[in-house]
């Protein structure tokens, strides 16, 4: 069985692993990361989306063995009990959840946009976010709660 | 689903992985794994080995080749997207990678996956044989080139062998004169096309000298809409343009799906082509 290393939240992990066992049940079953959800078999919902290096990805779509050497970000790692990051603070704000299955990944998507534009506007969260379904809440207090949370952020960078 | 068992392997070079793929006739390459992963999921697919290819520097970058752009099997579609070549060299590269899946996707899925994977519903087969595109193979045996006419043969079918992968494809670069366009009709945002059209259109003095007319979806394979490039060479933008593209369906065989009968795809593919070249010639 092959062995792999992979940090995810900042912590390293050596973990034998099937060739078939795909990152996002390493996360959830293996490492307890049970932030991240699984919410289709096609590839086609996001809520699986974690950082892979730094890129969005759905990790119901990598191998556990193909993410060998890289560094994972889950929702997990954004923020702490009591802490909550700025994006997720803006979801909650914003009343961008109503069942909450989708947000790990919409919050993760939704910083993967960031990385490249800091202040995207509503055409450009749309488009970031076209990855990500939402069966409950409707899209517009979520681009809301992007805009938000990308202006915190902006902030938090500034005061920092 | 969790997908059933199978081996995995990693080879560090190219060679490496082209005997890895020989010694097992029920092996497959993994490139992003954006087509592959969903198909093991679903337990439509049951390859014994994955020979992983995603690491080999030897298939990444796009490279600026004087009179052509080579891009890597393993540039990602964010790479292209990316890359200062294929804006320059190869537009239409670039308009239809922008359509394909979202962002999360274009971070793992390949250009060569793509090709390789010959889907007619994927939008960058019709683009490459819009472009007169040649595929470079390499195998055991050495390196194959194939013009992208004869790569797609069949639904899900390359003319690949069996212990070949494909390492990239070389796009000529056009002269003076040539427009492009990638005009997709889907339903959401992140979703296949029904129908896609890829133009490159050459014009002089306000006529079309030349177009060439990639579809995507119009059948088993990625087509050229011969009929129409024939009918638009030497016409002056305006009607006549409409009326070379009535036959943009002429020779298709257009699928039947939950999104759309093949009559609606025959009027998509003429709708779709007169906005594409139209688009591309520069008179939307
Ligand atoms: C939800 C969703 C939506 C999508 N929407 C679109 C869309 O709108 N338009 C579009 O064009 N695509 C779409 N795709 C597909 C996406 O573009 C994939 O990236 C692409 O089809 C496959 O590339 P890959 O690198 O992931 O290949 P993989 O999945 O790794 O491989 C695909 C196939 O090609 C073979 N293969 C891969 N690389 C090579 C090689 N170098 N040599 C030989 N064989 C090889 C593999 O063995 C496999 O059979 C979508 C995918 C998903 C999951
Ligand atoms: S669970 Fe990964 S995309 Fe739906
Ligand atoms: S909040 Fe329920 S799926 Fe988005």
């Amino acid at each position: 069985m092959p062995r792999i290393t992979v940090t995810v939240d900042g912590v390293t992990y050596e973990e034998d692993v099937e060739p078939r066992v795909l990152l996002v049940h390493l996360l959830r079953e293996r490492l307890g990361k049970t932030g991240t959800p699984v919410g289709c078999d096609t590839s086609n919902c996001g809520a699986c989306t974690v950082l892979l290096d730094g890129k969005s990805v759905k990790s119901c779509s990598v191998l556990a063995v193909q993410a060998d050497g890289c560094d994972v970000v889950t929702i997990e790692g954004l923020g702490t009990s009591g802490s909550m990051h700025p994006m997720q603070q803006a979801f909650h704000e914003e009343h961008a959840l109503q069942c909450g299955y989708c947000t790990p990944g919409m919050v993760m998507a939704a910083i993967d946009l960031l990385r490249e534009n800091p202040d995207p506007s509503e055409e450009t969260i749309r488009q970031g976010l076209e990855g990500n379904l939402c069966r409950c809440t409707g899209y517009c207090n979520i681009v809301r709660a992007v805009r938000r949370g990308a202006q915190e952020m902006g902030q938090a960078v500034t005061r920092s | 689903m969790i997908p059933a068992q199978f081996d995995y392997e990693r080879p560090a070079s190219l060679a490496e992985a082209c005997q890895a793929l020989a010694e097992d006739d029920e092996a497959k390459v993994l490139a992003g794994g954006q087509s592959l992963l969903p198909l093991l999921r679903l337990r439509l697919a049951y390859p014994t080995k994955l020979v992983d290819v995603g690491r080999l520097d030897e298939l990444k970058g796009v490279h600026d080749r004087g009179d052509h752009v080579f891009i890597g099997a393993m540039a990602t579609h964010d790479e292209v997207l990316r890359a200062p070549a294929v804006a320059s060299g190869c537009p239409l590269v670039a308009m239809a990678t922008a359509h394909v899946a979202d962002p999360a996707i274009r971070h793992r899925g390949t250009f060569g996956g793509s090709l390789a994977h010959a889907d007619p519903a994927g939008d960058l087969p019709a683009v490459v044989l819009a472009l007169d595109g040649v595929l470079v193979a390499r195998s055991a045996q050495g390196e194959r080139e194939i013009p992208a006419a004869d790569f797609f043969v069949d639904y899900l079918e390359s003319s690949l062998a069996q212990g070949e992968i494909l390492a990239g494809v070389r796009i000529p670069k056009p002269g003076e004169g040539w427009g492009f366009h990638y005009e997709k009709f889907h339903r959401t945002a992140q979703a296949w096309a029904i129908v896609g059209v890829a133009a490159a259109v050459r014009r002089s003095n306000g006529a079309i000298t030349e177009a060439r007319l990639g579809l995507t979806n119009m059948g088993a394979t990625p087509l050229r809409a011969h009929a129409t490039e024939a009918a638009l060479r030497g016409v002056e933008l305006g009607d006549a343009v409409r009326q070379a593209c009535e036959q943009a369906a002429d020779g298709t065989s257009p699928p039947s799906d939950l999104h759309a009968q093949p009559d609606y795809r025959r009027h998509l593919a003429r709708v779709l082509t007169h906005r594409a070249v139209r688009t591309a010639a520069g008179s939307p």
